[in-house]
């Protein structure tokens, strides 16, 4: 099949996402620099809260919607074997999104629109920085509609067949980043856009909260659904092996699907418009969604044992050392696996209702997800671009020990970093300070040599950073080709007769509209039912 | 379809793992008391100084007759008002935080008094401070360019030395 047309999309997604990563990395190095007041000369809130709300928004928003639909644009193309429905459309998906991605981006590179990436309400930035974040969203769902189009296609062509995981996964995907993107976007268009341009004069915050947490939550795990993707579909192939269990990967992804949509509230745990009941509901529901990522690492450490053993490893750990550690593919899924164990303890404690308030907005928040979402699941970004570069390209990937120091090196600059965010989060440091000025003296003397260590982390992390980006560029000039396809990892055992249910969505999507009812309907109504006082707009 | 045995067990072991965590949340929220402001309690933001309870002379630290504290306090860009207070240690506190303007959020460093603080609504926090000293009481949610400057000061005091300073009309330096 000559698919010139998908690998040159998938392409221009990912230098999107890539460019916007590597300029984002660079004001990451100058905020931890800025924030610990170690260089007076460089102190300006202006200049810092700027500088955060659009790293925030590039690597938040900008990195993952672009990589994820590059990706989900070639794993339909190459594991469905059809050409990408309606290659217009799909164009035209790209281009509203990086048109949003611009019209936000002045704004924000202006200091217009310093409200950080979270955008909470009352205050209000400049009204292009929700056109732009609402243009980017509904590029987006033009990439959902393509999915879920090539999906059908392939299931019509193949009645009865199970769908290759991969496309598995990306549609179940697609499916819930429209579930998940509905909370805010009624925010955005129903109260936040109204308001910024004057046809409102007044919106309730709790409300906007409530629905922003409807969507908080399960983006996070539209943007960990390729990584796991890589996991399941392509580390095993990678390191020599196969998957151990294509069935429970299914379950798996379903699990995610349809719990990460109604447990936003654990974001909510420290707000006084929700009650008890309501927080201990999405509580709850919050340890099922741990599920998938016990039954993930479970199966993923299956698979690379499979591999190590296939590879000559013996004995109860010598197939750790079989594995082949520079495969920047196989590096990437051992350092997000450790990345993961750290991280996820950290989650446990997050999403624990008492422990909770000790950590609530404290710098350890973003240590927190500066870890599991610029760790774990970003490395696993770099580990799929430097496998999909030389086949989207057509040439050979310009230095694979660049690649596999470049890994080591964020892993590395990752833990010099968080660690010492944790504890200063611990230590009672708020997040989204500009730099300290409580005359706390013990307390706020006792920060200091951890801000000096972060700084340390952040340096390597965007020398790492650096080494990415060149990397790729160099491999795209080059002049050499490569002749490559990805290639899936094959189940231990083949997928017979899979029940309906892991091979379709349609009883998902009921039950998630069942859960969102319960888990959303009484919250965003009791805003209409009680008597609430509307705050007007205010600037930054 | 084809599942491991062992995968099976580890999918058991999972649930049992994550029941455990639910197990003891709820008994820690059923039974231990859990802090977390849950109210659902609203007010017009735009006319505190108007308000019965938030009015400029009723902010700070009230003794009820039960011997517990209300503590009443308004945030607003960049400061929390009353700026200084003294508070008693060992004694039940109820926490009421009001916004004047933009989102924020309040907590006191090495104790689980934490909350956000949502214009529109109260938030109503139930706490004890254990241990006497002086605290920070800090903002913890961006509220604007003057974020991190938005702070006050606490000091912990023993009961009596706490009611002796609230009988002289000491306890709150608004
Ligand atoms: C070069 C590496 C990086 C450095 C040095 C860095 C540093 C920082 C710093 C200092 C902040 C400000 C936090 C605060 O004020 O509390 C921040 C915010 C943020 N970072 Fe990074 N970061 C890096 C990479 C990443 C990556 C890879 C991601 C995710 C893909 C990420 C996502 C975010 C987000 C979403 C925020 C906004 C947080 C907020 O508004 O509270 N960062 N980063
Ligand atoms: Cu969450
Ligand atoms: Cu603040």
């Amino acid at each position: 099949m000559d698919n010139a047309v998908e690998k040159k999309l998938a392409l221009s997604h990912f230098w999107v996402a890539f460019g916007a990563f590597a300029l984002a990395a660079v004001m990451g190095l100058y905020q931890v620099i800025e924030r610990s007041g170690f260089f007076g000369f460089l102190e300006s809130r202006e200049v810092y809260y700027a500088s955060v709300s659009t790293h925030g928004v590039l690597m938040g928003f900008v990195l993952t919607t672009f990589f994820i639909m590059g990706f989900g644009y070639y794993v339909a193309t190459s594991s469905l074997k059809l050409p990408v429905w309606n290659k217009t459309f799909a164009w035209t998906g790209f281009a509203v999104a990086l048109l949003g991605v611009v019209l936000a981006a002045l704004p924000l590179l202006g200091g217009a629109a310093s409200v950080l990436y979270t955008f909470y309400p009352p205050m209000q930035g400049h009204p292009l920085l929700y056109i732009g974040a609402t243009l980017l969203v509904v590029g987006s769902w033009f990439w959902c509609v393509s999915m879920i189009v090539m999906y059908m296609q392939w299931k019509k062509a193949n009645p009865d067949q199970p769908v290759p995981l991969a496309m598995f996964a990306t549609t179940a995907n697609a499916i819930l980043w429209l579930w998940t993107s509905a909370g805010v976007a009624i925010e955005v268009l129903f109260q936040l856009i109204p308001l910024a341009l004057g046809w409102i004069d007044t919106i309730d915050p709790g409300l906007s909260r409530t629905l922003f947490a409807w969507t908080l939550h399960p983006i996070v795990y539209f943007w960990l659904i390729p990584t796991y993707t890589a996991f399941y579909c392509l580390v095993p192939k990678q390191a020599g092996g196969f998957l151990f269990s294509d069935e429970m990967a299914r379950a798996a992804f379903i699990i995610l699907v349809v719990f990460s949509l109604p447990i936003g509230f654990h974001h909510l745990y420290m707000d006084p418009g929700i009650s008890h009941g309501w927080k201990i509901l999405h509580a709850i529901g919050t340890f099922v969604v741990t599920l998938p990522t016990f039954i993930t690492g479970f199966t993923v450490i299956a698979s690379l044992e499979i591999a190590g053993r296939l590879n000559g490893g013996k004995g109860l750990f010598g197939w750790i050392a079989s594995l082949p550690w520079s495969n920047p593919m196989v590096l990437a899924i051992i350092l997000a696996l450790l990345m993961l164990i750290f991280g996820g303890f950290g989650g446990l404690v997050n999403a624990s209702y008492a422990m909770n308030a000790m950590v609530h907005n404290t710098a350890w928040v973003p240590g927190h997800f500066h870890l599991i979402f610029g760790g774990t699941t970003v490395i696993m970004y770099f580990g799929i671009a430097y496998y999909f570069w030389p086949v989207l390209s057509g040439k050979p990937l310009f230095s694979n020990a660049m690649a596999i120091k470049q890994l080591w090196t964020w892993f590395i600059g990752m833990s010099i970093m968080t660690t010492p965010w944790h504890i200063l989060g611990l230590l009672g440091q708020p997040r989204r300070i500009d730099s300290v000025n409580y005359n706390n003296n013990l307390l706020t003397l006792s920060w200091e040599p951890y801000e000096a260590v972060m700084i340390f982390g952040g340096a390597i992390l965007t020398y790492s950073a650096g080494l990415l980006i060149y990397n790729l560029y160099k491999t795209q000039i080059s002049n050499e080709s490569y002749q490559g396809e990805i290639e899936y990892a094959e189940p231990i055992h083949a997928v017979n007769d899979l029940p309906n249910y892991l091979n379709s969505f349609k009883i998902w999507n009921i039950v998630i509209a069942v859960f969102m009812l319960i888990a959303f309907g009484y919250p965003i109504l009791q805003h209409f039912l009680m008597e609430t006082f509307g705050s007007s707009r205010w600037g930054v | 379809m084809h599942i491991d045995q062992l995968e099976r067990k580890w999918a058991g072991i999972s649930l049992g793992i994550a029941g455990l965590f639910v197990v003891l949340i709820l008994i820690s929220a059923l039974f231990h008391g859990i802090n977390a402001p849950s109210h659902v309690e609203t007010i017009d933001s735009a006319r505190l100084h108007l308000s019965e309870e938030f009015a400029e002379d009723k902010l700070g630290p009230e003794l009820n007759p039960d011997g517990s504290l209300t503590v009443r306090v308004v945030a607003g860009r960049y400061g929390f008002y009353p700026k200084t207070m003294t508070l008693p240690a060992e004694t039940n506190i109820t926490f009421r935080w009001v916004s004047l303007d933009v989102l924020h959020g309040v907590h006191i460093p090495m104790t689980n008094m934490s909350t956000m603080i949502v214009p529109g609504y109260v938030a109503e926090v139930n706490t004890v401070l254990h241990h006497t000293g002086d605290y920070p009481l800090l903002c913890n949610e961006y509220c604007g360019m003057g974020h991190a400057h938005m702070w006050a000061n606490i000091k912990v005091v023993s009961k009596d030395q706490w009611l002796e300073m609230y009988n002289k009309g000491e306890a709150n330096h608004g």
